[in-house]
């Protein structure tokens, strides 16, 4: 789906990424995290040509981004960040409607969107649509954030920190949430984050990175069971090396049974 | 008192002739300061290297007292209405310049990356996000530069320029109080009852989510 080749960066003479290699595959929830200043997110700004590499290509469906038009690239690629950014002077639904309108998607198409998106995330389409960004709370604020960078059905989204900025029940409210939608939507999701606990938490495969390489490449599981070096093992922190082990372990066991009592509860509550 | 209502009485056409004039002037002026201070403003924020340079000009403009600079105008223009006009209008740009430049320079950045990273053109990003959001700064920038604008334009009338300051500076001249009054309580009515309005279309032009 995604694939850097040799892929570098340096600003100002400085190397931010030191030719990186990386293969993210369709529908999955991949994470990148790292110390700041590790290249993070300048390696996912690449993916939608907020930034262009040195040297290197990167491939989306087997075609170079660097051969295309950036802003038909950016349309076909949702986009969060952690600043939320909804814009204050549209409606929720605007804002929604921003990247289909873009498009010229048929209006009926794009208001039949936006309320399917809304109800997605436990926000009443009658009630949310013609508010304004500032009249919500935080959390409500970036699950519209998150439904408008889906809004156009892009099959791949770039997530930049997005929960970081919430307060902690907020951001595990929204981790679960988001699980759980990407269960049902199977996104190609470019996550960047410096939480442990939330790349842990969220990933299908974990990308470690230090001052512009990759560490080590893998799932969540195997990052805890065999840590590439000590690097890894430091970032990770040995209590949760142990704690999560022990949880992934435990859980493993009881996937079945979570997964039947999910389907019992009520769909993305309203804060 | 009673002098001052007969002179009104006796000369209201006149004093509205002067008003009209006094609010001609200001307005082709504060128009033309618009149109030409706000697509500069926006130019500045695309070339930060030089945007230095030219409100530091636009700046020394602003510096020269009113008065010399309608003086100035004499020996390139001559006297007269025009050149009164383009002495305010050199006027009502800095307000406007100002403050075209610094609202969409305080557009968080984070808004105009996201826009871009959502797929918009340089174009939409200003039309669609940049300026709307500044919307409200430029147009104080606009109320100011009309309110100073309407108050200098008491002194067009030393070179010829017409408008209230006819009334003020040939009643100072001929020792006639009530003439003087006439002007001046006109000229600050005006520049009141232009503070009204251009607050008004401020509060209208600032999008419905931004207004507090």
């Amino acid at each position: 789906m995604i694939r850097f080749h040799r892929v570098s960066k340096t600003i100002n003479e400085t190397p931010i990424i030191k030719g990186i290699d990386l293969h993210i595959h369709e529908g999955e929830l991949f994470v990148i995290i790292g110390p700041s200043g590790c290249g993070k997110t300048t390696a996912m700004k690449m993916i939608n040509r907020l930034i262009n590499p040195t040297s290197g290509t990167i491939e989306v469906n087997g075609e170079d981004i660097s051969q295309k038009d950036p802003v038909q690239l950016r349309r076909g690629i949702g986009y969060v960040i952690q600043q939320i950014a909804l814009f204050p002077h549209m409606t929720i639904a605007q804002n929604v409607a921003l990247v289909p309108r873009l498009k010229k998607t048929p209006a009926n198409d794009i208001q039949k969107r936006v309320d399917e998106l809304l109800s997605m995330v436990g926000l009443d389409p009658e009630s949310y649509k013609k508010r304004y960004p500032s009249e919500l709370s935080g959390g409500q604020q970036q699950r519209v954030g998150v439904i408008r960078a889906m809004a156009a059905e892009p099959p791949i989204i770039l997530m930049d920190e997005p929960f970081s900025a919430l307060d902690p029940i907020s951001r595990e409210q929204l981790q679960d949430e988001f699980v759980r939608l990407q269960q049902t939507i199977k996104k190609t999701i470019v996550f960047v984050t410096h939480d442990m606990d939330e790349a842990l938490k969220i990933a299908d495969r974990i990308c470690l990175m230090k001052e512009g390489r990759i560490v080590q490449i893998d799932t969540p599981i195997n990052l805890l069971q065999n840590p590439a070096d000590d690097f890894v093992v430091e970032f990770i922190g040995s209590d949760r090396l142990r704690k999560n082990l022990r949880e992934f372990n435990i859980s493993s066991r009881e996937t079945k049974v979570t997964e039947l009592s999910n389907e019992k509860l009520p769909r993305g509550g309203v804060t | 008192m009673s002098e001052f209502i007969e002179f009104i009485l006796e000369r209201h056409s006149d004093i509205l002739t002067v008003i009209w004039e006094h609010l001609y002037i200001s307005f082709i002026a504060v128009i033309a300061g618009f149109i030409v201070a706000i697509p500069i403003g926006i130019l500045l924020t695309r070339m930060t290297s030089i945007s230095t340079i030219v409100i530091g000009m636009v700046n020394i403009i602003q510096t020269i007292p009113t008065l010399a600079l309608l003086g100035f105008m004499i020996p390139l223009i001559g006297i007269g209405t025009f050149p009164a006009i383009v002495a305010l209008f050199l006027y009502s740009i800095l307000p406007m310049l100002q403050n075209t430049y610094t609202g969409i320079r305080g557009v968080d950045p984070a808004m105009v990356e996201a826009a871009k990273g959502m797929g918009m053109t340089d174009f939409q990003i200003l039309f669609k996000v940049e300026i709307p959001m500044s919307i409200s700064l430029i147009m104080g920038g606009f109320r100011t530069a009309t309110i100073y604008t309407i108050s200098w334009a008491t002194l067009a009338s030393l070179i010829g320029g017409g408008g209230l300051g006819y009334l003020v500076f040939t009643g100072l001249t001929i020792n006639n109080k009530s003439m003087l009054l006439a002007g001046a309580i006109s000229a600050a009515l005006l520049a009141v009852l232009a503070d009204f309005f251009t607050r008004r279309i401020q509060k209208l032009a600032t999008p419905k989510g931004l207004r507090n």
